[in-house]
């Protein structure tokens, strides 16, 4: 037929051609028909004889966790192979004798195992996962067994290790099962019963991106539902890694500074705001609680009185001490309130009605300006000075540097602190602020609290001449599948509103403190350092000499830093629970972690920031804290 | 002015049985669909979802039967170039889905644009034909597939096999109407085989693996026989163990274990077969031959040549999808992914198909006028 140009009686042409399509139609249809017929009539009864007797399983098959590096590629977790005990109930005969001879063989609580499967969503086709971590004996031990446990199944999966063990832990955080509760969340929309996620550290604030996504596989089981072949129809993606900004050398060096004391160790980067280690004692081995715990070990450590688990660098808050007058004296000189060559007489104490509030030291430092204030921590001048202010004075300064709210590093549940004032006080006491409370909030004392992270932003921020970065853990998160690495730049939070010339006159006075003042144990050879110690009292209650004290009412230790002076690169706070003075007990943790710093990375030295670094380490000194009795 | 003649003529009863199949049709998609999802314990179950895209559904058959269909096409072109930019977009930032991407995320629904581009297509090749007056396999052959290149290269880099093979079902079915002269089609066909590796090279390269492994697993069983035909063969078992009468409803012991996946949407057919057995299958595939025999009616008395190109291009690409997925789930065909019309879940292809009758029924509506 020839093609032409389309007139009406192309139209009947072209209908007539829809015959075509008709009678191909019905052939085709046809066709279908007799295909249906052979399946479902011809060949019905074989099909549901296969559909009875259908013995696939769908297994999941759990991703492997994003690895976690340090800043210069030092691997901090990783996945490590290991056995998991599943059970599916479609194919368990006996329940009870199962979980009886499981709790035996594996020497596990029945209840738990009753439990493990009863729990989780899904039929009695999905199998649960009762036990992870097995021991290779163990998962010998039931694959000998194999012939007597239908239903139990032994997969390898990946296991989440800390390589550097308690190093790092609070930071790292821990993996775990994920609860009933957090299975509600949308967040955890995508998981299941058994699911490994982060519990705690970066490992659940990033979960989403370390955590993967799991694959499933169809397992093909014989009557006796043992495993007879496996298909991976869908293969789990592993998680992204994480890049931190963390110096694994540095954290393991401020780790052994506080050894087996109480406290916390931050150390920043005052011009991108890198945590370059953030050390919290006591630790704990993220491997550990990373296992199953019995509800005994559980107990154990979360009512331990030292409070491992606790990060104290970010959840501990106390009071800063006289490290507070660096924002005192900021304060001060902006609201001009004082000049730096304002005077004031100090006498030892300072009278305030019928309360006498005592200077450190006995019989005063007598005439004292702004520098000398500084340098030997006056507290007879700052209660002056803060009783001139007022408290909402001081307040709206210390919540500049970032006192009083979160800085927003990475990890989950920081604690803010309390930045008092009278709205405050009205609002979270139902009372009016007196007077005299202003007097000990002015060296960080009374109602003032803060953690040891907070004050090591306060301090980076006068380092880095007023500008304000909020605090980073992770710089960069790797896509394992795609390979794309997608880098977090740093994030200014803010200008605080103080004139360069009293941050100048600050960072001098600083300097001074570790050169003259009350923190010449904190002088380096290496780097020249700027510092305000800072001694926070624990209980009003002090009579007779310090080593009289029991250890508990002892006053906690404050030292915040920050090296070179000249070109900062390293803010650091260093607080150790009743260790007594700021200057003896904190200054030298400070200056070990400072030059530990310098040493591997000596290009700060020369005012070039420390991207990467220029030579190997040496290896982490087994360095004890100094005590000072 | 003969709009409003017909409007105030109102529904034959030609136009009720055709809506009547529709609707029974659909009602059989929504029972499967509740059927095989009625255990997943979600706030906002699929069969509620599937209602949902129904009623869009008839909003778009109702705006695709009232208007003209002269207008309609006149439209075509820069509806195709929208959907080409859409497809476009989808590659760049789609979301991704068993490693396509062929969604666009819009809140928490996902659209997906390849559906749409079939009936677009439909319009533009049913407009071109109606237009061209030259003769010769340059205007009726050549020219019209440089339309269709760019939508059908744009969907199968997603790589979306199916509608890829829904775009050249409707080019061809075109083809086929407007009568291409039998040297033409020998030229054609000649190419076809002589390009044929070269395009599967590239069709193969840009395909993934789970779209190899099924492709082999159909052409051959023992390719893996540990079974990447995993999929085939439970949809095989679904239907087969459904044997004369079925299992009954939510007696698909198959699909609700979950042997069967995707049973909600490009596996419906095999949930209904299994729960209904071949009795069942017989009456589906009864109502199909009587809905599409319906709209070759309707192609056959068309006024003009637009409204008969626009009907037999609809019933076209209505026949491949049907055919092609029960096929694929009768383990007849390679699985393509290709929705069953008005039976699958699925928002995009539920609107369109709906659209697309609107359309046909439209062009019926047209015919009458001369003879009122």
């Amino acid at each position: 037929m020839a093609a032409i140009g389309f007139h009406d009686s192309d139209l009947l042409d072209l209908q007539r051609r829809l015959v075509i399509l008709r009678v191909g139609l019905l052939l085709v249809v046809g066709l279908l028909a007799l295909r249906l017929w052979h399946l479902q009539i011809r060949e019905g009864p074989y099909y549901r004889d296969l559909s009875e007797n259908n013995r696939t399983r769908s297994v999941v098959l759990e991703p492997a966790r994003g690895l976690i590096f340090d800043r210069n590629g030092v691997l901090l977790a990783n996945n490590v192979p290991s056995f998991a005990l599943y059970v599916t109930l479609e194919d368990v005969k006996d329940r009870q004798g199962l979980v009886a001879q499981l709790a035996s063989l594996l020497n596990l609580d029945p209840d738990l195992i009753q439990k493990k499967l009863s729990t989780g969503k899904g039929g009695k086709l999905q199998p649960r996962k009762v036990k992870d971590r097995l021991t290779l004996r163990e998962a010998t031990l039931i694959e000998s067994h194999r012939l007597d446990l239908p239903g139990v199944m032994i997969q390898v999966e990946s296991q989440r290790n800390y390589p550097g063990g308690v190093v790092a832990a609070h930071l790292l955080g821990y993996v775990g099962e994920v609860s009933a509760d957090q299975l509600e969340k949308a967040d955890f929309a995508d998981l299941h019963q058994g699911s490994i996620v982060g519990q705690y550290g970066v490992e659940k604030w990033f979960d989403r991106q370390v955590r993967g996504r799991a694959g499933q596989k169809s397992v093909e089981v014989d009557a006796l539902g043992h495993e007879k072949r496996a298909v991976v129809s869908d293969k789990p993606e592993a998680g992204d890694d994480l890049y931190l900004t963390i110096d694994a050398h540095l954290q393991k060096i401020a780790e052994d500074l506080l050894g087996d004391e109480s406290g916390a160790i931050v150390a920043l980067d005052p011009t991108t705001g890198d945590v370059l280690a953030m050390a919290s004692r006591p630790g704990f081995d993220p491997n550990m609680l990373s296992k199953e715990l019995s509800n005994k070990q559980w107990v154990e450590i979360v009512q331990n009185e030292r409070r491992p688990l606790n990060n104290r660098a970010t959840q501990g808050q106390y009071p800063p001490g006289s490290t507070f007058k660096v924002v005192m004296a900021a304060a001060a000189l902006e609201s001009n309130t004082v000049t730096p060559s304002t005077m004031v007489r100090c006498n030892g104490g300072y009278q305030f009605g019928n309360r006498l509030f005592r200077d450190w030291k006995p019989g005063g430092h007598g005439s004292v300006d702004m520098n000398e204030a500084l340098i030997h921590s006056c507290d007879v001048y700052f209660y002056t000075v803060g009783q001139r202010m007022g408290i909402d004075t001081i307040a709206e300064y210390a919540k500049q540097f970032g006192l009083g709210q979160e800085t927003g590093v990475e990890l989950p549940s920081e604690r803010v602190g309390i930045v008092p004032s009278t709205a405050w006080k009205q609002k979270a006491r139902n009372q009016p602020w007196y007077p005299g409370e202003t007097i000990s909030a002015a060296i960080g004392q009374g109602y003032v609290t803060v953690t040891p992270l907070q004050m090591a932003s306060v301090i980076s921020t006068v380092a880095n001449d007023g500008v304000a970065v909020k605090p980073r853990l992770v710089q960069a998160v790797m896509n394992r599948v795609t390979g794309e690495r997608a880098e977090f730049p740093p994030t200014i939070r803010g200008k605080v509103a103080v004139k360069p010339a009293t941050i100048a006159l600050i960072k001098e006075a600083l300097a001074d403190v570790v050169t003259k003042g009350t923190a010449t144990r904190a002088k380096s050879s290496l780097v020249t350092i700027g510092g305000k110690t800072g001694t926070a009292q624990t209980t009003a209650l002090r009579t007779g000499p310090e080593k009289d004290i029991p250890k508990k009412f002892r006053d906690h230790a404050w030292f915040v830093a920050f090296a070179p002076v000249e070109a900062p690169r390293i803010a650091v706070a260093v607080l150790a629970e009743h260790m007594g003075h700021g200057g003896s007990a904190a200054a030298p943790l400070a200056k070990d972690v400072i030059e530990a710093y310098v040493k591997a990375y000596p290009q700060v030295l020369r005012g070039i920031p420390a991207s990467g670094r220029t030579k190997s380490p040496a290896p982490a000194a087994d360095t004890r804290p100094r005590r000072d009795d | 002015m003969i709009d409003r003649v017909i409007d105030s003529r109102g529904l034959d009863s030609f136009d009720l049985r055709f809506m009547g199949l529709i609707a029974v049709i659909l009602s059989v998609g929504v029972l499967s669909i509740y059927s095989v999802t009625h255990s997943q314990d979600t706030a906002f179950p699929f069969y509620l979802k599937q209602l949902v895209w129904i009623l869009l559904g008839t909003v778009a058959f109702l705006v695709m039967y009232l208007s003209d269909y002269h207008k309609i096409a006149r439209l075509a072109y820069p509806t195709y170039a929208v959907i080409l930019i859409m497809l476009a977009i989808v590659l760049i930032m789609g979301k991704s889905s068993r490693g396509a991407q062929r969604w666009i995320p819009i809140g928490p629904f996902a659209f997906q644009p390849s559906e749409f581009a079939k009936l677009v297509l439909v319009l533009v090749l049913a407009n071109y034909y109606s237009r061209v007056t030259r003769v010769g396999w340059m205007h009726r052959v050549v020219l019209p597939g440089l339309i269709v290149l760019p939508g059908l290269l744009l969907i199968l880099k997603q790589p979306d096999l199916g509608s890829g093979l829904s775009f050249l079902a409707v080019y061809a079915a075109m083809l086929l109407m407007v009568g291409v002269r039998s040297k033409a089609l020998g030229i054609i066909l000649l190419l076809s085989v002589m390009l044929f590796p070269f395009v599967w090279e590239m069709v193969w390269a840009s395909l993934h693996d789970y779209q190899r492994q099924r492709v082999m697993a159909f052409v051959d069983p023992d390719y893996d026989p540990g079974g990447k035909g995993y999929h085939a063969l439970q949809s095989r078992i679904a239907i087969g163990s459904g044997e004369l009468s079925g299992k009954g409803l939510y007696g698909g012991t198959q699909s609700q274990l979950k042997f069967l996946p995707e049973g909600h949407t490009d596996f419906v057919f095999a949930v209904y077969a299994e729960e209904w057995g071949f009795v069942g299958v017989l009456v589906l595939l009864a109502l199909f031959i009587a809905l599409i025999w319906v709209s070759l009616e309707i192609a056959a008395r068309a006024k003009d040549t637009l409204g008969a190109l626009l009907a037999a291009g609809i019933v076209a690409m209505l026949c491949f999808c049907v055919v092609v997925n029960i096929g694929m789930t009768a383990g007849m065909f390679p699985i393509v992914g290709i929705p069953l019309p008005l039976v699958s879940y699925g928002g995009s292809a539920t609107i369109m198909t709906m659209a697309s009758l609107g359309l046909l029924l439209n062009v019926k509506r047209r015919r009458l006028t001369l003879f009122y």
